[in-house]
């Protein structure tokens, strides 16, 4: 039977065996030495803080040192040394705080009114997909609307107080939220709530026992994004119309033509939303522990 | 006020029967699937019931049908003679994934059911955790599916499924994903949880010598259209022994699947 086998021509076994010659005719690339390992290890904590804190000095220095050598123009662009002295004048003499209370406040109040309405909102279209799919439409469409373009008509329908600044940042913070939390209920696994309604549960169950729970990383995971629009929305209110806020003292300072004063705002900001984003950081912790735990 | 169970509840065994089940599934274009024709039987009391079948055999759909996931196209579905058609509720199931919530523990899930029922949470940790402790899952009552292996959160499910405490318990391949050792450790394991409960278990898997194994009886079935080809008795003493798969009446009747599950195929 073998000899029978092996006298027909059999095309595919020629094939191979060419194939095989061509494969042990290759030539192969010497072994690699590696003295590394294969994936950088992670760097000690305290180098990245000293290298980060490094840049920052270095950048004040040139910026100062520049300037001192009259290279920078001090009257457009001021100097670390100047905008230190504006700064203990500005906290010192007592609207800084203040403004800077201002700015803080209407910023978490619109983080939370459009986080938690948002999420609201998202969580909502789980419960019919008629009104799901018609919103989602809409929301589409205001979410590619530049929302600052709505800051003149807010202040001038909410007033220059305090509650202008509020709906500016909501009105960011929401409909990022509304998207956000939808695209969470929509993954959520159907076999979990098949599990739930084969229990005998009711709507309102797989909505607070799956539902619920299973969005709740993902709304967690946009407030870092959120937070900052909340602040984009207060100080652009502010630059519209304001009596108090970091927003409107830039302004002030812009019109006094006092540069100092206006690094000093915007310094100011930068560390202001550094304290929120990491306020958020645990704020995330603390929710997530919440329903892990 | 005093919250009412959903299904009355009974301490007396219960049998499900299946009348002249029929599922058609039909799609937007008009073509019709028959994934289920005419099904009939019925599980006794206490009864433990394989349905082996090849893959499209209609054995999650009339799993859904019973567990009242899916409205079938006729025919009935009762327990203890009251109808349970397009009813949810009435039967443990277990699909074919563990489906454990991955926020909760292990506590957390297999109470759910009785949470779903209206059982304070302190009631059901009360009723759940010497159970845990009795069916090797006390050392996880705090862990998450995650921490756990294949056969744990297997376990826990199975848990979690005779903790919702109904009288009949349907299994879709609980042990279809687990090697061949963790599996074996399972059956022992379940078998264990059936004497001790005295559930009434409809088990489906594609495993013959799984289904041999357990089961009182066995019901096979053809591949699309599904339906029943036949009812075989298992007759073999309990409890089983492993080794009771190379006895003759084993092998016999292993055959007799075989060969009903190939001619089925044409």
């Amino acid at each position: 039977m073998s000899t029978i086998e092996l006298e027909k021509p059999n095309t595919a076994t020629a094939q191979v065996g060419a194939a095989m010659v061509a494969l042990s005719d290759l030539p192969r690339r010497a072994p690699r030495v590696r003295s590394r390992q294969l994936f950088p290890s992670e760097p000690k904590g305290w180098l990245v803080a000293t290298l980060a804190a490094g840049i920052v000095i270095a950048l004040f220095a040139t910026w100062q040192l520049l300037a001192d050598a009259d290279v920078v123009d001090t009257f457009f662009w001021s100097k670390p040394s100047m905008v230190w002295d504006s700064a203990v004048i500005a906290f010192s003499n007592g609207t800084m705080l203040g403004d800077t209370l201002f700015t803080f406040t209407s910023t978490i109040a619109g983080f939370v009114l459009g986080v938690v309405g948002g999420a609201v909102m998202g969580l909502s279209f789980w419960w019919s997909r008629l009104y799901a799919r018609t919103s989602e439409p809409l929301l589409i469409a205001v979410e590619a609307m530049p929302k600052l373009a709505l800051a003149p008509m807010i202040v001038l329908a909410l007033g220059i107080g305090i509650e202008s600044k509020i709906a500016m940042a909501t009105a960011l913070v929401i409909i990022i939220q509304v998207l956000n939390t939808h695209t969470a209920v929509r993954a959520v696994d159907r076999d979990l709530q098949t599990l739930l309604y084969s229990l005998g549960a009711s709507r309102w169950q797989v909505f607070t026992k799956v539902v619920v729970p299973s969005t709740i990383p993902s709304v967690v995971a946009s407030f870092r994004v959120s937070i900052g629009l909340a602040l984009t929305g207060a100080i652009v209110g502010e630059y519209i119309g304001s009596q108090e806020g970091l927003g409107k003292m830039i302004q002030f300072a812009a019109s006094s033509f006092d540069i100092s004063l206006i690094w000093v705002g915007v310094f100011t900001l930068g560390i202001l939303s550094f304290v929120l984003y990491l306020a958020v950081l645990l704020l995330e912790k603390v929710l997530l522990r919440a329903i892990r735990g | 006020m005093t919250i009412t169970a959903p299904v009355p509840h009974s301490t007396q065994q219960s049998d499900l029967t299946v009348t002249n089940l029929t599922r058609i599934f039909t799609a937007p274009d008009g073509t019709e699937t028959r994934a289920l024709v005419d099904a009939s039987f019925t599980a006794k009391p206490g009864e433990f019931l394989s349905i082996i079948g090849p893959s499209g055999c209609g054995k999650s759909t009339l799993f859904n049908a019973v567990a009242g996931l899916d409205q079938p196209t006729s025919g009935d579905i009762s327990i203890n003679g009251s109808p349970i058609v397009g009813q949810q509720g009435h039967v443990g199931y277990l699909l074919q994934k563990d489906l454990l919530l991955p926020w909760r523990s292990v506590l957390g899930n297999v109470t759910i059911g009785l949470e779903v029922s209206g059982v304070s949470k302190k009631r059901a940790n009360e009723i759940a955790l010497p159970m845990l402790q009795a069916y090797g899952l006390g050392e996880f009552v705090n862990h998450r599916p995650d921490q756990l292996s294949g056969g744990m959160r297997q376990r826990a499910a199975l848990l979690r499924t005779i903790l919702f405490n109904r009288d009949v318990i349907l299994l879709d391949e609980p042990f279809g994903k687990l090697d061949a050792q963790t599996r074996a450790t399972m059956q022992e394991w379940l078998l264990d949880l059936w004497d001790d409960f005295q559930k009434t278990v409809v088990f489906v898997t594609h495993d013959i010598d799984e289904a041999i194994y357990l089961s009182d009886r066995v019901i096979v079935m053809s591949p699309r259209p599904g339906r029943i080809i036949a009812e075989l008795p298992v007759h073999l003493d309990r409890p089983r022994k492993p080794a009771v798969v190379t006895s003759a009446r084993f092998i016999d009747l292993k055959t007799e699947i075989l060969d009903l599950l190939a001619t089925g195929q044409n």
